[in-house]
């Protein structure tokens, strides 16, 4: 049984995004939407690491239930940075290069889930496989969401 | 005929009517000092344009000039009643400081300038940035208060000639959440409901809808009703204590950010109760089976302690509406400009399908808007959708436009969503757009934020051009000034919120030099030498009658049918209902009869967004969720508001309008009745909230966000504790310094709020600031200035009631004895 493996991955890669999408809302204080969605759904990614290491303990592991979370002065220096260059263009490509990280990030974190649900079944693990099912749409509206704002922005970062 | 008070009695006479009546007639009319109906030379027919009723009117005409106006009574909408800003507000029109004159800037200074001179520089410059950067430079922001002719001649110009994607409407601050809202319940917008659904039911919800004040001709029909036998039960939803919260059954005043969490626990205990229709359920939606799931993890007790709302009332008001036998439902601001706006929304819509309470007497839904003509901006995709609620992810609807407009499909940008207002703020910002051409309507008090707004289009880089009929405070800041005619001087057509078209004619001269927006559009056009794809000219009409008969054709088949209209048709009797054609030649009353929509994929508006992340579904995912264009029934999860408040910023802040006022008062403070009744900004607060502080009524306050500072006198009303409303009417026109605040303190609301917008439909939250409040100065015994007839009527007492006086006198004549047979 690697079950415990799969659990301790999708930690850390949730984690990770978690942590990703906490730094692109920072880097993007001026672009509103960005700012504040990215930071609504980091929280999706938090909850999942939360149940991550409560199941856990059924597995014998020891994970930390606190998710990363914002790294305080960090996330204001960020923001700081954000609001200077603000007037500037240069930032419209740098949000088209978070977003695109934020896709890779979610659908490596997707494919987390579909590993995991795998090994629920075969291993029948009913609550662990009720959590692959809970968590996972969650990951899949993440991705969603970072292609979506990908191809809004991309035609005026990239023609003007 | 009966004189009253129009300012003191803002909603007139009762004429009391029971359950599938028909609402009496009362034909209010106001006119000039001294005149009477003898003296008017001729009366001609238009609709009210300072709110978004669509009441029917005639203006009464004297020597060339406007003289008053008088309600239609053969009227379906009105039955001849009138609110106060249409009784008074036509006397705007003819104010000595109308723009008369093009202006243009020279030297930092804005002077006055030929049509040619003007029209040369706009036309100029957008021709040069084509050249250098392409369409993506280019953007509109028109308004809801044009004519239905204009939004599409500017639509087809903005799409199709110069195929930027960057067009939309102040309509974004009102109404782009009921457009979203149906959007993702019935695959299309359009309104099921009909304004006779009142006549008919036995309970009326308003959710965020301070009706009373907003649409004051709909509030009296409800106030009939109140006053008639067998009267409705009416659920009020709002965080202040209006007019509509005092006349209800049940009041909920939710904490201001919650409404998510409110609606999941109703629709939690109907489900709960087996309220629902599941024969309805299962013929004519889809997604039950989620949103039970989801709802069941929201129980009233849950809600109360969110919402801070006693558990008996929310479950007193879950069962009012889980058994109502006709409800009718309506949503507005409350809804739309606050936290998870959409979402909130899009689950009244929820409540309605799981009770079958669609496409029957009685059993209206009501997604209501907020200016005269913002169904049109959004009919004709002057904010930024394709016309005739098109699908601008449908290739087959871009190219059955193309062909109306005789152009390749990759002329008209569809390669992603229209780029919202508040994006296009972002981009000029960032200095990608470069070109904004502003159109009846004033971001520079209405937007959010607003030092933040003043920077940007003060920028040098950004080319602005403000079309207007007054030098609003946006237009202090423009490049070039076009000045504009106004209703009762242009004609054109109209739609109200339950799809009632209206024409309008005209029926005075511009003054001065001041022509039709739509004469402008097509000026612009023509200097830009835009064509079609066989080298004719992009706009085929040069008049509105010719523009109406061109967005017929670009109806034909849509939703939003026009094909059986005309002028001839609108003229005399009442306005006319779409859809409208060979099938329905007088109109529609009611859609979604039987339960059928316009939700099949290949014919829907949209596919929809995740109501969190505002991601677009795509066309296959749509497919396979609705394949044969059901009602969707979309559940959510509540998400804590972003600005919470804190020990620093104690209150909410919310921002509304009062019933004496429209947006920023440019033709409201320009009548005098209406302005004397409202004449300055105050701030609510609860008794509690001010005597913690030891604060009285007219005490001198300072509201502060990180943002901005507001100072404005205290009016202490019966809104919720912890919240405090400010009115965004009040800009900087009328102050000396023209278009910003005079020192450290401003009087506009939008000085404070936050730059936050609904993912989902892109509607600004201006009901979600933290603010603190402390004051400045004691009173020197006088009250604030708000009025007292309406939501901010004071608690306290030794505040004179609000009154218009002799000047406010207008009549009422009614067609049946009050009180006899009817």
């Amino acid at each position: 049984m690697k079950l415990h493996l799969a659990i301790e991955e999708l930690h850390r890669s949730e984690d990770h995004l978690a942590t990703a999408l906490l730094a692109a809302s920072d880097r993007h204080k001026t672009d509103h939407e960005v700012f504040y969605v990215a930071r609504d759904i980091a929280r999706w990614s938090q909850d999942h690491v939360r149940r991550l290491s409560l199941i856990g303990q059924d597995f014998g592991l020891g994970l930390d239930p606190e998710p990363a979370g914002d790294p305080g002065l960090l996330e204001t220096l960020r923001q700081r940075a954000s609001e200077a260059v603000g007037r500037r263009p240069e930032p419209g490509m740098l949000m088209l290069a978070d977003l695109r990280h934020i896709h890779r990030e979610a659908a490596g974190v997707s494919l987390d889930w579909e590993l995991l649900a795998q090994a629920a079944q075969g291993a029948r693990k009913p609550e662990l496989l009720e959590l692959a099912q809970r968590c996972h749409p969650e990951t899949l509206r993440q991705m969603r969401w970072a292609n979506g704002k990908l191809k809004a922005s991309a035609t005026q970062v990239l023609v003007s | 005929m009966p004189d009253i008070d129009r300012i003191a009695e803002p909603w007139g006479t009762r004429t009391p009517y029971g359950p599938g009546e028909t609402w009496p007639t009362r034909v209010d009319s106001h006119l000039a000092e001294g005149l009477t109906e003898a003296d008017v030379d001729r009366w001609v027919q238009s609709a009210t344009i300072l709110h978004s009723n669509g009441d029917g009117l005639d203006i009464a005409v004297k020597d060339g000039e406007i003289v008053g106006v008088r309600g239609r009574a053969e009227d379906r909408v009105n039955h001849g009643r009138l609110g106060p800003k249409d009784l008074f507000g036509w006397q705007a029109n003819k104010s000595p400081d109308r723009l008369t004159k093009p202006l243009i800037r020279r030297d930092g200074e804005l002077v006055e300038t030929d049509w040619d001179t003007a029209m040369d520089a706009v036309a100029g410059r957008a021709k040069e940035l084509l050249a250098e950067q392409g369409p993506s430079a280019i953007s509109f922001y028109t308004t809801g208060q044009l004519f239905l002719e204009e939004y599409y001649t500017l639509g087809l110009i903005a799409h199709g000639g110069i195929g930027t994607n960057h067009v939309d409407g102040n309509t974004r601050l009102c109404t782009a959440t009921a457009a979203a809202a149906l959007k993702e319940s019935f695959g299309s917008d359009g309104q099921p409901g009909s304004y006779t659904d009142i006549d008919h039911a036995d309970v009326i919800a308003l959710f965020g809808h301070n009706m009373a004040e907003t649409q004051t001709v709909l509030w009296t029909r409800i106030l009939d009703r109140l006053a008639g036998p067998n009267p409705p039960q009416v659920i009020c939803v709002d965080p202040r204590e209006t007019p509509v919260a005092r006349a209800a059954t049940l009041h909920l005043a939710p904490r201001p950010g919650t409404n998510v969490m409110l609606m999941n626990a109703l629709l939690h205990e109907v489900i709960a109760n087996g309220w629902v229709d599941e024969e309805y359920v299962q013929a004519h939606a889809v997604g039950f089976a989620e949103l039970e799931k989801r709802v069941a993890d929201y129980p009233p007790e849950l809600a109360a302690e969110i919402c801070d709302v006693p558990v008996g009332q929310i479950r007193e008001a879950a069962r009012i509406l889980g058994t109502a036998q006709r409800l009718m439902s309506s949503v507005l601001q409350g809804f739309y400009q606050s936290h998870q706006a959409s979402a909130a929304a899009t689950q009244v819509n929820n409540l309605h399908i799981i009770r079958g309470m669609l496409g029957k007497p009685g059993c209206g839904l009501l997604q209501m808007n907020g200016q005269p003509t913002a169904q049109n901006t959004r009919e004709c995709g002057a904010d930024g959708d394709l016309p005739a609620f098109r699908n601008w992810s449908n290739e087959q609807h871009v190219k059955d436009l193309a062909a109306v407009w005789n152009l390749d499909p990759m002329q008209i940008p569809h390669y992603s969503p229209p780029t919202h207002a508040m994006q296009m703020f972002r981009y000029a910002e960032e200095g990608s757009i470069r070109f904004m051409w502003v159109q009846a309507t004033n971001p520079a008090v209405s937007l959010p934020e607003l030092g933040r707004i003043r920077e940007v289009l003060a920028q040098e880089r950004l080319f602005l051009v403000v079309q207007d009929i007054f030098l609003s405070e946006t237009a202090q800041l423009a490049d070039v000034v076009l000045p504009a005619a106004t209703w009762g001087e242009k004609t054109g057509t109209f739609t109200n919120v339950d799809r009632t078209v209206h024409l309008s004619d005209k029926a005075v001269e511009p003054p001065g030099e001041a022509r039709p927006d739509l004469d402008i559009f097509i000026d612009f056009s023509r200097r830009m030498d835009l064509r079609d794809k066989d080298g004719q000219p992009l706009v085929k009409w040069d008049d509105p009658e010719g523009a109406f008969e061109g967005w017929k054709e670009c109806t034909r088949g849509r939703p939003c049918d026009y094909t059986g209209m005309s002028y001839d048709k609108l003229r005399g009797g009442s306005g006319i209902q779409w859809p409208c054609n060979d099938e329905h030649p007088d109109g529609t009353e009611r859609i979604y009869v039987d339960g059928q929509f316009w939700a099949a994929p290949d014919y829907c508006e949209s596919y929809g967004r995740d109501l969190v992340t505002g991601a677009p579904l795509s066309p296959v995912e749509y497919r396979a969720m609705n394949p044969t264009g059901k009602a969707v029934l979309k559940a959510v999860e509540y998400l804590p508001p972003h600005e919470v408040p804190s020990q620093e910023f104690p209150f909410q802040l919310i921002t509304g309008r009062t019933l004496y006022h429209f947006h920023t008062r440019t033709k409201t403070a320009r009548a005098p009745q209406l302005q004397k009744a409202a004449p300055e900004v105050w701030v609510e607060l609860s008794a509690g909230d001010a005597a913690d502080r030891g604060w009285a009524e007219g005490d001198l306050l300072e509201v502060s966000t990180p943002r901005g500072r507001v100072a404005a006198r205290l009016r202490i009303s019966g809104i919720r504790p912890g919240v405090a409303f400010l009115p965004f009417h009040y800009g900087y026109w009328d102050e000396p310094a023209g278009h910003q605040p005079d020192g450290e303190r401003g009087r506009a609301a939008n000085e404070l709020t936050i730059t936050d917008w609904d993912p989902v439909s892109k509607q600004p939250l201006f009901k979600a600031a933290a603010a603190r409040v402390e004051r400045l100065a004691e009173g020197d015994g006088r009250p604030s200035a708000a009025p007292t007839t309406t939501a901010s009527r004071p608690v306290t007492d030794g505040v004179p009631p609000t009154r218009g006086g002799p000047d406010a006198h207008s009549t009422e004549q009614f067609a049946t004895v009050l009180g006899g047979a009817r």
